[in-house]
């Protein structure tokens, strides 16, 4: 039998295991029937997941948090039981801003924290402030910029002006001259290198090692009530996911996703981020970076509760919610082990035993204990040294 | 009540102004989400705004109204739960809604209602034109097949027709499809017109 899902995406390079599950058979194999709805926003994405017009969405990891906390317009219960990625992400700016920069380019996304200390002194310099676009209030990467800025004293919400610009617009606005920069998920940083109107400033994997990025989210009661086509949909997408980190299939993946109804832009752009070799700045010869953007790798998709609770404490940080303890188990609860244990008992998926751990301890590559033979955790170090332990949120919290 | 449309096509806008206008609400603005929009926006203080939900600018609007005082807590128009069917409508139609907080709801759902009908008329309106379009575009195909028929072969204009029709119906294919292929085929070998 066969089960029909609706699937809500934007057109961006993460969004691949989702299209290569549709594309190469990985649903039609585990009996799934998928159609995918392609959104231009996030918040006709959300409302398409929240109003039941789709089962499922490819959604921000925070917007899922802030919609279950009520933060952004109607709200519901989501559950993440799958993450679609880590990383990602790119913070590109305008040449006259760069400047500022370390010249070495490399030696600039290298070193986060000279680089941030390097644009707070610079800010001063320019005449205005500079506009940063971020894709959305409830991003990944509003928040690691936020923390980027941060740590070297810059107050995102006073010192530079955060405007909201959808993916798809970012290249345009950076034309317009009505942002300075911006940061986003592949192929919109490279597509504006590329286009000579930017330069990379920070790549997402060099703040945070293994940074949370898309979660597949559904409506919870929706998830409790639909077990099978669940774990169905998992299986599948775990079996993508693996498709799409193998080197062997990166170009094929390219490609695919170039297509008009998925990412619709050129081939070689999009290549960049799967295949690591990011261009920096138009005339430079591309820059190595293997975790760019990673699918499968070390239980990527695993949905860690101590991830979505470092997502919950950046929105505490900046007073997007209040910190309560009944907020904080709200927001944990959004990630969803449980399931992804469920669904993959029968395979020979190796899955990490525990739901939490400390996040941005591990400084290279580490063997955990696993249900199933042995498993290897990535670095997931943050890029000023930071640890958080999912149990002292307010020790955390207190911190900064 | 203040009723601003957000909206890159001017056509769907004015259809939908119209439709507003004729049903007595006289205070409506057109604004294309491109450059400063948010701003001007903020000025006009609208008590309802209504935008393409297929825009990407939405997140751009609903960033604006969730820092803005101007709109005091506005919200999403299909947060009437009570209504399903009214949310797939206007989901279907492709139209959202944001409403200033405390308006009766019995009040601007008939705006609601309306945008969903005129958002639908422009959609088959729209794909009429392109209907249209297409046609005209097969037109000239089959134009161009024709005319390379006639003067390869010297065959008059309605026997080059039939040549075409009948070599579709054959390969049980439609005419502009065959009328495209002899059109290729012809460029490739030179002999085109």
């Amino acid at each position: 039998m066969t089960t029909s899902l609706r699937i809500a995406y934007l057109p961006l390079t993460d969004s691949a295991v989702l299209a290569v599950a549709r594309e190469k058979g990985f649903a039609e194999e585990e009996g799934i029937a998928l159609d995918l709805v392609r959104a231009t926003s996030w918040a006709t994405l959300r409302d398409r997941l929240v109003f039941g017009q789709v089962q499922a969405a490819h959604m921000l990891a925070p917007l899922a948090i802030a919609v279950t906390l009520g933060l952004s317009q109607q709200p519901a219960p989501l559950a993440a039981p799958y993450k679609l990625n880590v990383n990602g992400n790119m913070l590109v700016m305008a040449r006259e801003f760069a400047q500022a920069l370390d010249p070495d380019v490399v030696a600039r996304l290298d070193d986060p924290l000279g680089t941030a200390h390097d644009f707070a002194a610079a800010i001063g310099l320019w005449k205005r402030k500079p506009v940063i676009g971020v894709v959305h209030r409830f991003s990944s990467h509003a928040v690691m910029l936020r923390y980027w800025l941060a740590s070297a004293g810059v107050d995102p919400d006073r010192d530079v002006l955060l405007r909201v610009v959808p993916p798809s617009l970012t290249v345009e606005a950076m034309r317009a001259g009505e942002i300075d920069g911006f940061i986003a998920g592949e192929p919109w940083g490279s597509a504006a290198v590329d286009a000579g109107l930017a330069e990379a400033v920070a790549i997402g994997e060099r703040i945070w090692r293994r940074g949370v990025e898309k979660v597949l989210a559904f409506r919870t009661p929706w998830l409790e009530e639909n077990p099978q086509a669940v774990d169905a949909l998992i299986r599948a997408l775990v079996r993508s996911a693996a498709w799409c980190d193998d080197p062997a299939n990166h170009e094929a993946l390219a490609h695919l996703l170039s297509q008009p109804h998925l990412v619709d832009q050129p081939a070689d752009v999009i290549g960049r981020a799967l295949s690591g070799r990011i261009t920096a700045r138009a005339d430079m010869p591309p820059v190595d970076m293997p975790d760019f953007l990673l699918f499968s790798l070390e239980a990527t998709p695993f949905p860690w509760r101590s991830q979505a609770l470092w997502l919950y404490s950046q929105l505490v940080r900046w007073k997007m919610v209040e910190h309560t303890a009944e907020n904080a188990a709200k927001a944990g609860s959004v990630f969803r082990p449980d399931i992804f244990r469920r669904a993959l008992a029968d395979s020979n998926v190796p899955i990490p035993g525990a739901s939490m751990k400390v996040e941005g301890a591990v400084a290279s590559p580490l063997a955990v204990g696993s249900k199933r033979g042995e498993l290897t955790l990535g670095p997931d170090r943050f890029f000023d040294g930071r640890v958080f332990d999912p149990e002292r949120i307010e020790d955390f919290l207190a911190s900064f | 009540m203040r009723i601003v449309i957000i909206d890159d096509s001017g056509l769907r806008a004015t259809v939908l102004e119209e439709g507003l206008r004729e049903a007595g609400y006289d205070d409506i603005h057109i604004v294309p989400p491109r450059g400063g929009f948010v701003a001007r926006l903020e000025r006009m203080a609208p008590d309802v705004v209504l935008m393409d939900l297929g825009s990407p600018s939405r997140d751009m609007l609903e960033e604006m109204l969730s820092v803005s005082r101007a709109l005091a807590r506005p919200i999403a128009m299909f947060v009437d739960q009570s209504d399903e069917s009214m949310i797939g409508a206007a989901i279907d139609a492709g139209v959202s809604a944001y409403v200033v907080d405390g308006l009766r709801k019995e009040r601007v759902k008939p705006v609601l209602e309306l945008a969903v009908r005129r958002f639908n008329a422009f959609a088959k309106l729209q794909t009429e034109l392109d209907e249209a379009r297409t046609a005209l575009s097969d037109r000239k195909i089959i134009d161009r097949a024709k005319s390379i028929l006639m003067s390869q072969r010297g065959i008059s204009e309605p026997d080059a027709y039939a040549l075409l029709r009948s070599g579709a119906m054959n390969q049980g294919k439609k005419i502009v499809d065959v009328a495209q292929a002899l059109i290729t085929a012809s460029d490739l070998l030179g002999g085109g017109l």
